[in-house]
């Protein structure tokens, strides 16, 4: 039975970098530490994880932004998860229905379906996908399904010490999130805005942002889309393509008739 | 920017690159087999029987490859049937869903047509020889093989870039021509392949060869057109190709693999068996190349949306 749409809406303004979100959704989700902990340091920045994928599936970015005398700057934090998407592209390509929607309209890998051929990788917009290297399947971001289902907050949101991400309903992560930016538009920092709470693209997002610059600083891309958008264009040009492959070996056969090279019958071979 | 370039990489690479190939040669070779099975004379009999064999051996490789690309692949009947209602699993929207029937269908025809040819062939063996077989060779049903054949094997040849462009990643949903260019230059290679095989097995009549070669040159200036026109449509994320991967593609891809084949040939009408064998393999390295170039150069790209981001004020 469907419930109320169920998400996480993050105000990356509070987020200070701690990665108690990171390490909480490592530990209900058993996921394993990689290479054994003797994971190499980035080298350029404190941010460590780098990216999402089949075992981090909360990745708390570190933006750094600073003049070159360094006497001006910020950091720009933000925990960065799978959106939930309405219309998900992962769920739209998998060929084996292993990706579902489920009664909260989040979206869920059910790993002992997914044989692991990566369409939902290429398919997603935001890069959140991978293979999870013990099971051998696509994983990311569930939203704490089986937490959900009992009743919970998802453990991310629940460890979160400044309340950057919010677990809700999707109408009250909306009216908060849209109180946030009027406050912040009054307090002067008139470049806050929301990313993917309304349904400009994908349907909207059930895991949206409050952003203070643009979608590409924080590596969220402008305007994702479906990947099916390219369907029906790429395959009328392969169907009229195909005919004209059949008909050009058709003339060939015709026009070899008509010269007279056509052989009767089996003769020397070449 | 496009926003393509906040996706992550689906590590499809060598055994991809392997079926896109092996596809596109399969898909095609049945297409020309039924090309002269339908429309050309009896000497021509020994190509369809050799285009026949090369698609279905061809069908059962590219099986083989996809399979073993799977991250789990004792699960691959995922892809046809619903792990846990036994039920069919089809998605018409999502080419790799229409893609995994369409390749088992066409296994199916290249089958019965390579059967069918074999019986022909090899009319001491009594089991080629039985009722059923020998059914196959009538002209209703060996017809209605070669048609069915080919559509799915156009089918096969050209589904592979539509499956590229219906994902969010840089240079495959960039453009919607790669459907079409990975089905020209199949044809290419198919055509290509087969002049290889039937000089080497001695398998085929002179004409059946040249009327290959004709083919093969005219499909090689329109994968030329074609090959310009994907990298027009690409737009700005053509930059890509500002470095190795676009040294690539113009000195391999359409110097060796599409130019060169073409000015070897030029001036012959009915080029020398040592000539077309010259062409050919320059045909299928170039192909086989334009498909490295393509998956690799994209997986390649992993920039903005997984790492870290730096940006200044």
């Amino acid at each position: 039975m469907m419930t109320e749409p169920m998400g996480f809406y993050t105000d990356t303004t509070v987020c200070i970098g701690c990665k108690a979100c990171e390490v909480a959704c490592k530990e209900w989700n058993q996921l394993p530490s990689a290479e054994g902990g003797q994971r190499e340091m980035s080298g350029n920045s404190y941010d460590n994880t780098r990216r999402l994928d089949g075992t981090h599936w909360r990745h708390v970015k570190f933006l750094e932004q600073f003049e070159e005398d360094r006497n001006g700057g910020r950091w720009l934090m933000m925990s960065d998860v799978c959106k939930h998407c309405v219309q998900a592209p992962c769920l739209e390509v998998c060929p084996t229905g292993a990706i579902i929607r489920t009664e909260f309209d989040t979206v869920v890998i059910q790993s002992d379906t997914c044989n692991g051929c990566r369409a939902c990788i290429a398919a997603c917009p935001f890069g959140v996908i991978d293979i999870n290297a013990v099971s051998n399947t696509a994983q990311k971001c569930t939203l704490c399904y089986d937490r959900l289902q009992a009743g919970m907050e998802p453990a991310c949101s629940q460890a979160c010490p400044t309340d950057s991400i919010r677990f809700g309903t999707i109408r009250e992560l909306k009216e908060m999130a849209e109180s946030r930016v009027r406050q912040l538009h009054a307090l002067g920092e008139s470049r806050a805005h929301l990313y993917g709470a309304d349904d400009k693209f994908l349907g909207g997002l059930n895991s949206f942002y409050l952003l203070v610059d643009q979608p590409e600083v924080y590596g969220l891309p402008r305007a994702p889309k479906m990947p099916t958008r390219n369907l029906i264009p790429s395959s009328l040009l392969s169907a009229a393509g195909a005919a004209a492959l059949a008909l050009l070996g058709f003339v060939g056969l015709r026009k070899r008739r008509m010269d007279g090279h056509a052989p009767e019958r089996e003769g020397p071979d070449v | 920017m496009s926003d393509t370039f906040f996706t992550s990489s689906p590590h499809w690479t060598w055994w991809i690159v392997l079926y896109f190939f092996v596809g596109g040669i399969a898909g095609s070779a049945f297409l020309l087999a039924s090309l002269l099975h339908l429309f050309g004379r009896p000497a021509d009999r020994p190509l369809v029987r050799l285009g026949y064999y090369t698609a279905f051996a061809g069908a059962v490789v590219s099986g083989f490859l996809l399979t073993i690309d799977l991250d789990r692949p004792e699960r691959f009947w995922h892809m046809l049937i619903q792990s846990n209602t036994g039920r069919p699993m089809f998605k018409s929207w999502v080419p790799m869903s229409v893609g995994s029937w369409g390749l088992l269908l066409f296994s199916l025809f290249a089958f019965l047509a390579a059967l069918g040819a074999l019986s022909e062939e090899r009319p001491d063996r009594r089991l080629l020889q039985s009722a059923p077989v020998r059914a196959l060779r009538r002209r209703g049903p060996s017809a209605a093989i070669a048609v069915l054949g080919s559509i799915f094997g156009l089918f096969l040849a050209g589904y592979t870039g539509v499956l590229l462009a219906v994902t969010n990643r840089p240079i495959w949903a960039d453009s919607t021509l790669l459907g079409l260019l990975f089905l020209v230059s199949g044809a290419s290679t198919g055509a290509a392949a087969l002049i290889l095989l039937a000089i080497w097995r001695r398998a085929g009549h002179p004409a059946s060869v040249d009327w290959l070669a004709w083919f093969d040159r005219r499909v090689l200036m329109l994968e030329l057109v074609v090959l310009v026109l994907f990298l027009l449509s690409l737009g700005s994320v053509a930059r890509v190709f500002l470095g190795w991967w676009g040294a690539a593609l113009v000195l391999g891809v359409i110097g060796i693999g599409i130019l060169a084949p073409l000015l070897l040939e030029r001036g012959h009408r009915a080029p020398a068996p040592h000539q077309l064998v010259r062409s050919a393999s320059l045909v299928l390295l170039g192909g086989l190349l334009l498909r490295v170039v393509v998956l690799l150069s994209s997986h390649d790209i992993h920039v903005l949306g997984s790492g870290v981001t730096g940006a200044s004020p």
